[in-house]
C-alpha cells in the first residue's frame, strides 16, 4: 500500500476517479447548484446577509 | 556581497510571482462588473477555480470550490457532493499544493503583504504546529458540518465558513460590492463589521508572518495538503546528493524542512528550498532525470564536500 501511495500510479488513479466523480456530480445535476449560487450575490458569502 | 547578490537572485521569488499575477487576472477578468458592481453571470461560473477565489467577486470567472462545496451540501437534495469533491481530488492529485503557491490570488495578496519591511518578522512561535491543525478544524466544523446539519426548516444550510470567517469573501466580493453598490451598503451589519475586523487582523498578521490565513485557516489548504504525498507533481530528495546542510528548511516560510518531509503538508510548492540546494538535491519528480540536471545550476553556490558531522562542525 505504501509502495502504491509512493508510486506516479496513485496520483493518476486519483485524478481518474476525481474526473469519475465530477461526471457523477454532473450527471446528478449538483453543478446547476453551483451555477445558480455562483450567479447569485451570495449575501451570507460577502458579510450581509 | 556579491555571493550575497547571488543567493538573492537565486532566491527571486517574481517568476512566480508573475505567474500568481497573471492567473488572479485572468479568473478575476470580468472587468465590467467592477464597474457596474455587478458579477459574472455566465457559463463559466458552472467550473470551479483551483483556489480559493470568491464568486461574488465582481471580477470572477469561476467558482470558489469552498463556497460551491458548501453550497452542494447545504441543499436540500444533495447531501454529498461528487461533483466539488471530485474536482478538489483532481486538482489535488495532480499538483497537490502547488494550487497554493502559484494559483491562489489570496496566497498573491498574503506573499506581497509579507514583502512590506517591518522591524521583525516571526518565522515561528511556540504552538505553531498546533495552530496549523485548525483549518483542518475549519474544514470539518465550517464547511461540512455546519452546512450538512445546521438547517432551516427547508432542509438547507448556509456556507458558514464564508459567512461567518472567510476574508476572501470579505475583501473580493464584500468590499467592492459595497462601495460600489447603494442598496448594499444600506444593508451592511454586524456580520459585515466582523468580517472586516478579521480581515484588517489578518492583513496586519500577513504583514509580520508569513501566509498566515494559509498557515491556520484556509480549508482549501487543508484539502490539498491530504494529496501532497500522492500528486502526480510532487518534489523528491537524492539522497546521494543531499549534504544535510541545512539551508533547504532554514529558506522555507512555510517551516518545512525538505530533507525530513520533502512532500510535508505544509508544503506550497513556491519551489525556494529547490532553488536554494547548493547541490540540486531537490528536484519536483515530473523532472527527467536529465532536465533535472539541468535545472540546478550549481556553479556559483558553494559546494560542501562532506555532509556536516559534529566532528566536521567543529
Amino acid at each position: 500500500m505504501k509502495q502504491f501511495l509512493r508510486s506516479r500510479a496513485a496520483g493518476i488513479s486519483l485524478a481518474a476517479l476525481g474526473l469519475l466523480m465530477m461526471g457523477i456530480g454532473i450527471f446528478r445535476g449538483e453543478m446547476t447548484v453551483v451555477f445558480t449560487k455562483a450567479i447569485n450575490i451570495c449575501l451570507e458569502c460577502i458579510g450581509i446577509g | 556581497m556579491d555571493k550575497k547578490k547571488n543567493k538573492n537572485k537565486k532566491l527571486n521569488e517574481w517568476p512566480r510571482h508573475r505567474v500568481q499575477i497573471l492567473w488572479a487576472l485572468l479568473t478575476n477578468s470580468y472587468l465590467i462588473g467592477f464597474a457596474r458592481g455587478k458579477i459574472y453571470t455566465g457559463k463559466l461560473k458552472n467550473l470551479c477555480l483551483p483556489g480559493i477565489n470568491c464568486y461574488s467577486c465582481p471580477g470572477a470567472l469561476g467558482s470558489c470550490p469552498v463556497g460551491a462545496l458548501q453550497a452542494v451540501i447545504g441543499s436540500w437534495n444533495f447531501k454529498f457532493t461528487f461533483y466539488v469533491a471530485g474536482f478538489l481530488m483532481f486538482v489535488g492529485a495532480l499538483m497537490g499544493r502547488f494550487v497554493c503557491g502559484f494559483l491562489c490570488p489570496f496566497g498573491l495578496i498574503q506573499d506581497l503583504l509579507y514583502k512590506i519591511p517591518v522591524p521583525k518578522k516571526i518565522k515561528t512561535f511556540r504552538g505553531d504546529r498546533l495552530l496549523r491543525r485548525l483549518k483542518y478544524v475549519f474544514l470539518l466544523v465550517f464547511v461540512i458540518l455546519l452546512p450538512l446539519f445546521l438547517v432551516d426548516i427547508l432542509g438547507q444550510g448556509a456556507p458558514y465558513f464564508c459567512k461567518l470567517i472567510c476574508p476572501v469573501g470579505t475583501l473580493e466580493g464584500s468590499v467592492p460590492l459595497v462601495l460600489l453598490n447603494q442598496s448594499m451598503r444600506n444593508a451592511v451589519g454586524w456580520l459585515y463589521a466582523w468580517k472586516n475586523v478579521l480581515l484588517i487582523a489578518l492583513i496586519i498578521l500577513s504583514v509580520i508572518l508569513y501566509r498566515p490565513f494559509c498557515k491556520y485557516i484556509c480549508p482549501l489548504g487543508a484539502i490539498y495538503s491530504a494529496f501532497n504525498s500522492v500528486a502526480i507533481f510532487r518534489y523528491q530528495v537524492n539522497p546521494e546528493k543531499c549534504t544535510h546542510c541545512g539551508a533547504c528548511a532554514k529558506v522555507c516560510k512555510m517551516q518545512v524542512n525538505p530533507e525530513k518531509q520533502i512532500n510535508s503538508p505544509e508544503c506550497i510548492r513556491c519551489g525556494q528550498c529547490k532553488k536554494i540546494c547548493p547541490t540540486g538535491a531537490i528536484t519536483s519528480k515530473l523532472h527527467t532525470p536529465s532536465a533535472s540536471h539541468g535545472a540546478h545550476d550549481n556553479s556559483e553556490a558553494p559546494l560542501p564536500q562532506q555532509p556536516r558531522t559534529p566532528e566536521n562542525d567543529s
